[in-house]
């Protein structure tokens, strides 16, 4: 089913709320098998990871980020501001998981250059199934950029 | 015909792959309203209510936007470069749909800002399933920006 040229995808968790994080993440093991799913628990994390600093420094570049919003010390939308505003960064899509509704949240995000927007549904099942929709979409049919190796 | 509402426009120029896509649409439920452009001069007139689509309003974006690169006329670059700049037709989703293999066309797609990037798998039945997941994607399970979000920058949050 995988397109020829893709090998396992690299994916970027920010969350912080940790039984959405470890849902999220067991989720997306079980069903895509993604090389490696990384997770960090607020928007500083999330910009140092992604640049490499700080205790960040072996990171792997992740080939997908999905994103909430409501974030410490950095929120959603700083976090995707930055990823889109750096050019070693932007090419990597983002995808915002958020309770949020409001159209003006999602209006930004989309502002800001966010590829996707899904709602993050609060019961368990339909939880699942978003989760299910996301990898399947994104590490079977999407083709990410190469990942510069350092 | 006021084909002005399209919730699907599939810009492609090869009548091969547009019967395949139609198909896969179709056959998912997913093809209620779907308007073909079938060059890059011809998609830009309908993005920016120009020629053909001058009553069209930019206030009824599609929900989704299949652009193949290889185009007549404009190229699919140029589409994607014109439309991600433009404040009041950035935020419609634009999913690159192309048989190009070139690395340069996937980074560029994205740093451009098109909402992803597949490659057209050459199998028939692949094909048809990569069209029913990117159409679930998109149409059910993706939040497209509020109507009336298209407005001119400078609203930042």
């Amino acid at each position: 089913m995988k397109n020829q040229n893709m090998s396992p995808a690299e994916v970027l968790l920010v969350d912080d709320n940790p039984a959405d994080l470890d849902l999220a993440r067991d989720l997306l093991i079980a069903n895509e098998h993604p090389r490696q799913v990384s997770a960090v628990t607020d928007g500083e994390d999330a910009v140092a990871f992604l640049r490499r600093e700080g205790r960040f420094t072996s990171a792997q570049r992740p080939d997908l980020i999905i994103l909430d919003l409501n974030l410490p010390r950095k929120n959603g939308w700083q976090v995707l501001e930055e990823v889109k505003a750096d050019p070693k960064l932007r090419s990597t899509p983002v995808v915002i998981f958020s309770t949020s509704e409001a159209p003006r949240d999602i209006g930004n995000c989309y502002r800001l250059g966010a590829n996707s927007y899904v709602r993050k549904p609060g019961n368990l099942q339909d939880f699942m199934a978003v989760i299910q929709s996301i990898g399947q979409f994104w590490f079977q049919n999407a083709c990410f950029p190469r990942r510069e190796e350092q | 015909m006021k084909a002005f509402d399209a919730e699907i426009l599939l810009i492609e120029d090869n009548q091969d792959d547009l019967d395949l896509t139609l198909h896969a649409l179709k056959r998912e439920n997913l093809a209620n309203n779907i308007l073909i452009a079938r060059d890059g001069e011809e998609a830009l007139d309908f993005f920016f209510c120009r020629g053909n689509y001058a009553e069209r309003n930019f206030d009824a974006p599609p929900r989704l936007v299949l652009l193949d690169l290889k185009l007549p006329k404009v190229n699919g670059i140029e589409v994607l470069q014109q439309v991600k700049s433009d404040p009041r037709t950035k935020s419609i989703p634009v999913v690159v749909l192309t048989s190009s293999k070139e690395e340069l066309d996937l980074v560029r797609s994205y740093n451009l800002g098109a909402n992803s990037y597949i490659q057209k798998p050459v199998n028939f039945t692949e094909f048809r399933q990569t069209v029913k997941h990117l159409g679930l994607y998109w149409l059910v399970v993706n939040q497209p920006a509020p109507q009336g979000a298209c407005e001119p920058a400078g609203q930042e949050p």
